[in-house]
C-alpha cells in the first residue's frame, strides 16, 4: 500500500517556483481551481520514493503571507486552514538565493505557523555570479530545517530534496512542534489577544493566531459572525495591524541578518549580472527603450500574421480536401451532409486557429520568462496612467490581443481596484485571436493585394489599422472610465525587476500547449456544438415549408426551359440544371428554421448592409466570435451545392456570393468594412462575459460593457456602411 | 526644515533609510526589503521621471515617484 502526501511549493515572484514544479511533476500535471475561488490551482503527482505518492501544489509567488493582491489570498487562505484539501504535509519554499534576505522574509513567516518545511536553495548559479557564497549546512543549523541546493532549471538536486520531504514528513508525524523557537512571537506585543484567538478557534500555534488577527476578511472558512467577533476583539485590544505588521518585519529582517552574517559571504559587492546592466541600459533608455519596445510588438504581428499564414492555409486547405474527399467517398444523403457541413466545418473553424494562438503565445511567454514584461511596465506606467490604465495594464492589453479570458485574470495583478476595473472594461476591445479570421477573410475579399516597396502589403496594413483601432479605442474609453468609474483605493507599483533570463522552454512549450489545449476543448466545444444544431436549423424548416420552395422553384424553371426549347444544346441543360439545383438550395435554406431566424431580424441588420444569412452568422457568434466563420462556411456550402463546389475554401464560397437585390457581388466594400469594424467592437464572445462576471463578482459590469461595446460596434458600423455605400 | 526622500536622489546617489511618511504603504516596501537602516542607490529614472528604480538589498525594485517620496532617508 502507498503511502500519500501533499507537498506545498511556495516562494517569491521569480525564484523558480514553477521550474522546480514542472521538474518534479513533468507532465503529469493539470490546472484546475481553488475551491471557492477563481485562483488556478496548479497540481501534478511526483513519486517520492517507490512506497510514496504526493500531489504537489504549485501556490502563487507570494513575498510574504500577507497578501497584496487577490491571487495572493489563496496561499494563507489554504495555509490557515487545516482542514482545507490542499493543506500540505510539508512546505517546500523555494528561494533565490541571490537574493537570500527577502526571500527568507517569506520562510520565517512560513515555519512559525508549524508547518513542517524544507528550504530549497535555487539560483546558486545567479548567486555565484555576483560572488555570492552560501553555507548551507551552516544555514540549515541557524534556521534548524534541512536545506537542499537545487538547479531548478536542469533539476540538480531533486532526488536530495525527495528525500528532504520525506524525512520532514516523516519527522513530523505524532510530533507537536509547539516548543521550537519562533522568529517572532507575537505574545510578546499582545499576549492576551492571542490567548483569546487560540481559545476561541482551539488552535495552538501564537502565528497561525495572529493571521486570524490580521487576515480573518481574507479567510473564506471563516463565517461573518466569526469575522465580526474577530473586529470587535480587535477593538476591544486596540490592535493597530499596519503599526504591528511593520513591526514584525523589521524583527524578522534583524533576525535574518543575524543569520546571514554568518552563513552568507559576498566577497565583492556585485549589483547585478553585468548583462542585465547592459541590456537594461538599451531597453529601458528614454528614447531606445521606446524603440525597442515598438521594435518587439511590430516583430510580434509579424510573426502572428505573416508566420502562422502558411500553416493556417495548410489547415484549411486540408480540411476542404478531407470534406470533398469524405463527399466523394461516402454515400450522398443527411448524414454525409452533417458530417461534412456541419461538423467537419465547425472543427475547421477551430483547428485554423492553431498556428495563430500558439505564435502568440510563444512571444508573450518568452517576454515574461525572459524578464523583459516587468520593463514593458516600468515604461509604460507614466503614459498608461494618463489614461487611467496602470503600467501593469501593459501585460492584460497586449494578452489580449491573443484571448480576453487569461488577458482579464492577468489584470489581478494591478493592486489598485480602479484601475484594475477599467483594464478589465476596456480589455476586450483588443482584438482577440478570435477576431483575426474574420478580419482575414472579410480582407481577403475586398482589399487588393497591392504591396509597396515590395515587401508591405495592403492587406497586412488594413489588418494592423484594425487592430490599431482596437487599441486606440480601448485607451480613449479608459480615458472616459477614469472619470466615470469611482472606486476609491489607494494602490502601489512596488514591483521586482528581476534579471534577465534565458526563457526555459519547456515551460512556454507548457504555456502554448496549455492555451492550445484550452481553445480546442472549452472553445471547440461550443463552435461545433453550434455548427451541428446550425445545419439542422438550416436543413429543416417548419413542416414541409421547404419541400413547398423546391416545388415552386422547380416549377417555375421548367416552365422557362419550356419556353426556351429552341433547340439547345446538351451543354445549356447541364447548365440549367446546375442553376435549377443552386437556386433550390438557396430557396430552401431561406425556408429553413435558421433562415427564418435570419430574416426575423434582418430588419435590425438591414442598415448596417447585412442580409439575413450574414444575420444567422451574426447571431449564432454572439456566443463566440469564431463561429461566425464556421457558420458562414456551414451556411454558404449548404446554399451552394454546384457539383464541383463542395470543396471550395470559405473564401471562394464568399467571393461567389450574389446580391439577390442588385445582381452583383454580395462583399462589397462597404459591407465587408461594416462588418469588420462591427467586430472590432461588438462584445460576442461568452467567455469573457463569464470572466468579467467571476472577477467583479457581479453582473454590472459585464452587462455594461456588453452594452457599451455592442452599442459602439453597431453604431460604427452603420456609420461605415452608410458613408462608404 | 525638509525632509529628504528617495525621490530627492540623483541617479546613482546611495542614501539610507530613515523611516516612512505613510504607514500602509511602508509595508510593502519593507517586505520588499526597504529596511531602516539599510542603503538604498537611485539605480535608474524611468524615461519621463516615473517610475524610478532603485537598489536594494542588492536587487533592483521599481516603484513610482510617489512611492519613493514616501521613503524618508537620513540627511
Amino acid at each position: 500500500m502507498k503511502s500519500y502526501c501533499k507537498i506545498a511549493l511556495v516562494g517569491n515572484p521569480n525564484s523558480g517556483k514553477s521550474s522546480l514544479f514542472n521538474q518534479l511533476t513533468g507532465l503529469r500535471q493539470k490546472t484546475g481551481n481553488f475551491p471557492g475561488v477563481t485562483v488556478d490551482k496548479r497540481s501534478g503527482s511526483c513519486e517520492l520514493d517507490a512506497d510514496t505518492e504526493s500531489e504537489i501544489i504549485d501556490f502563487p509567488g507570494i513575498y510574504s503571507v500577507y497578501p497584496k493582491s487577490l491571487d495572493e489570498q489563496v496561499v494563507m487562505d489554504v495555509l490557515a486552514n487545516a482542514a482545507h484539501e490542499s493543506y500540505p504535509d510539508v512546505v517546500v519554499v523555494v528561494v533565490d538565493s541571490a537574493n537570500l534576505q527577502r526571500n527568507l522574509l517569506l520562510f520565517t513567516e512560513i515555519i512559525d505557523l508549524n508547518i513542517p518545511v524544507v528550504l530549497a536553495l535555487n539560483m546558486l548559479d545567479v548567486a555565484a555570479g555576483m560572488n555570492i557564497e552560501i553555507n548551507a549546512v551552516k544555514l540549515a543549523m541557524h534556521l534548524n530545517v534541512p536545506v537542499v541546493k537545487i538547479n531548478a532549471r536542469v533539476g540538480g538536486g531533486i532526488d536530495l530534496l525527495k528525500a528532504a520531504i520525506l524525512a520532514q514528513k516523516q519527522n513530523a508525524v505524532g510530533a507537536t512542534q509547539s516548543s521550537q523557537s519562533a522568529f517572532f512571537d507575537p505574545t510578546l506585543l499582545v499576549p492576551e489577544f492571542i490567548a483569546d484567538i487560540k481559545t476561541k478557534f482551539g488552535l495552538s500555534n501564537n502565528y497561525l493566531a495572529l493571521q486570524y488577527i490580521h487576515q480573518h476578511n481574507n479567510f473564506t472558512f471563516l463565517n461573518p459572525t466569526q469575522r465580526l467577533q474577530i473586529d470587535e476583539m480587535a477593538v476591544q485590544y486596540q490592535f493597530d495591524s499596519v503599526d504591528f505588521q511593520a513591526k514584525e518585519i523589521i524583527g524578522r529582517y534583524v533576525k535574518i541578518r543575524q543569520f546571514i552574517t554568518d552563513s552568507v559571504k559576498q566577497k565583492t559587492v556585485v549589483h547585478q549580472p553585468l548583462w542585465t546592466k547592459r541590456l537594461d541600459s538599451v531597453l529601458l533608455h528614454p528614447f531606445w527603450g521606446y524603440v525597442g519596445f515598438m521594435i518587439i510588438l511590430l516583430l510580434m504581428f509579424q510573426a502572428v500574421f505573416a508566420w502562422a499564414q502558411a500553416p493556417m492555409d495548410l489547415i484549411d486547405g486540408g480540411i476542404a480536401w478531407l470534406s470533398g474527399w469524405l463527399k466523394d467517398t461516402l454515400p450522398p444523403g443527411n448524414l454525409t451532409e452533417l458530417l461534412t457541413d456541419g461538423i467537419l466545418a465547425g472543427i475547421g473553424g477551430v483547428l485554423v486557429f492553431i498556428p495563430q494562438i500558439a505564435f502568440l503565445f510563444l512571444l508573450i511567454s518568452i517576454l515574461e520568462e525572459s524578464g523583459y514584461m516587468s520593463r514593458v511596465m516600468v515604461l509604460m506606467d507614466k503614459i498608461m496612467r494618463r489614461f487611467g490604465l496602470n503600467g501593469k495594464s501593459v501585460v492584460p492589453l497586449i494578452s489580449g490581443v491573443a484571448c480576453a479570458v487569461p488577458a482579464i485574470m492577468a489584470a489581478r495583478s494591478i493592486s489598485n481596484r480602479k484601475d484594475r476595473l477599467i483594464t478589465i472594461l476596456v480589455t476586450p476591445l483588443m482584438s482577440c485571436s478570435a477576431r483575426l479570421p474574420i478580419f482575414t477573410i472579410l480582407i481577403a475579399l475586398v482589399v487588393p493585394t497591392t504591396t509597396y516597396f515590395g515587401i508591405i502589403s495592403l492587406q497586412a496594413l488594413t489588418l494592423l489599422g484594425l487592430y490599431l483601432l482596437g487599441t486606440v479605442s480601448a485607451i480613449l474609453t479608459a480615458w472616459a472610465l477614469k472619470g466615470i468609474v469611482s472606486v476609491k483605493d489607494e494602490g502601489f507599483f512596488v514591483m521586482e525587476i528581476p534579471t534577465y533570463k534565458l526563457p526555459r522552454w519547456n515551460h512556454v512549450g507548457l504555456t502554448i500547449y496549455d492555451a492550445v489545449k484550452a481553445f480546442v476543448l472549452e472553445a471547440g466545444k461550443i463552435i461545433v456544438a453550434i455548427s451541428i444544431v446550425l445545419w439542422v436549423a438550416a436543413s429543416y424548416g417548419p413542416g414541409d415549408a421547404m419541400q413547398r420552395a423546391e416545388d415552386q422553384v422547380r416549377a417555375q424553371n421548367s416552365v422557362l426551359n419550356g419556353s426556351m426549347l429552341d433547340g439547345s444544346t446538351v451543354r445549356r441543360s447541364t447548365l440549367d440544371s446546375a442553376a435549377v439545383a443552386n437556386a433550390v438550395n438557396a430557396q430552401r435554406l431561406e425556408a429553413s428554421y435558421a433562415g427564418h431566424f435570419g430574416k426575423f431580424i434582418e430588419p435590425a441588420i438591414k442598415p448596417l448592409g447585412y442580409d439575413w444569412k450574414i444575420g444567422v452568422a451574426l447571431l449564432a457568434s454572439f456566443a463566440a466570435r469564431e463561429v461566425f466563420v464556421g457558420t458562414m462556411s456551414t451556411i454558404y456550402s449548404i446554399g451552394s451545392d454546384d457539383p464541383t463546389g463542395n470543396n471550395k475554401t470559405i473564401k471562394e464560397r464568399l467571393l461567389a456570393e450574389v446580391n439577390p437585390d442588385t445582381g452583383k457581388a454580395m462583399y462589397t466594400p462597404a459591407l465587408s468594412f461594416s462588418l469588420l469594424i462591427f467586430y472590432v467592437f461588438a462584445m460576442m464572445c461568452m467567455s469573457t462575459i463569464a470572466t468579467v462576471y467571476r472577477e467583479t463578482k457581479g453582473w454590472k459590469w459585464p452587462a455594461i460593457q456588453f452594452f457599451y461595446m455592442t452599442g459602439l460596434g453597431y453604431l460604427l458600423a452603420y456609420l461605415t456602411y452608410q458613408v462608404l455605400k | 526644515m525638509i525632509e529628504r526622500t528617495v525621490a530627492d536622489l540623483k541617479k546613482g546617489e546611495t542614501a539610507v533609510i530613515k523611516g516612512f511618511r505613510n504607514a500602509s504603504l511602508s509595508l510593502r516596501l519593507l517586505e520588499m526589503g526597504c529596511l531602516p537602516g539599510s542603503e538604498i542607490t537611485l539605480d535608474f529614472l524611468a524615461p519621463l521621471g516615473c517610475p524610478v528604480g532603485v537598489r536594494v538589498l542588492g536587487y533592483k525594485l521599481s516603484m513610482r515617484k510617489s512611492e519613493a517620496d514616501s521613503i524618508l532617508i537620513e540627511q
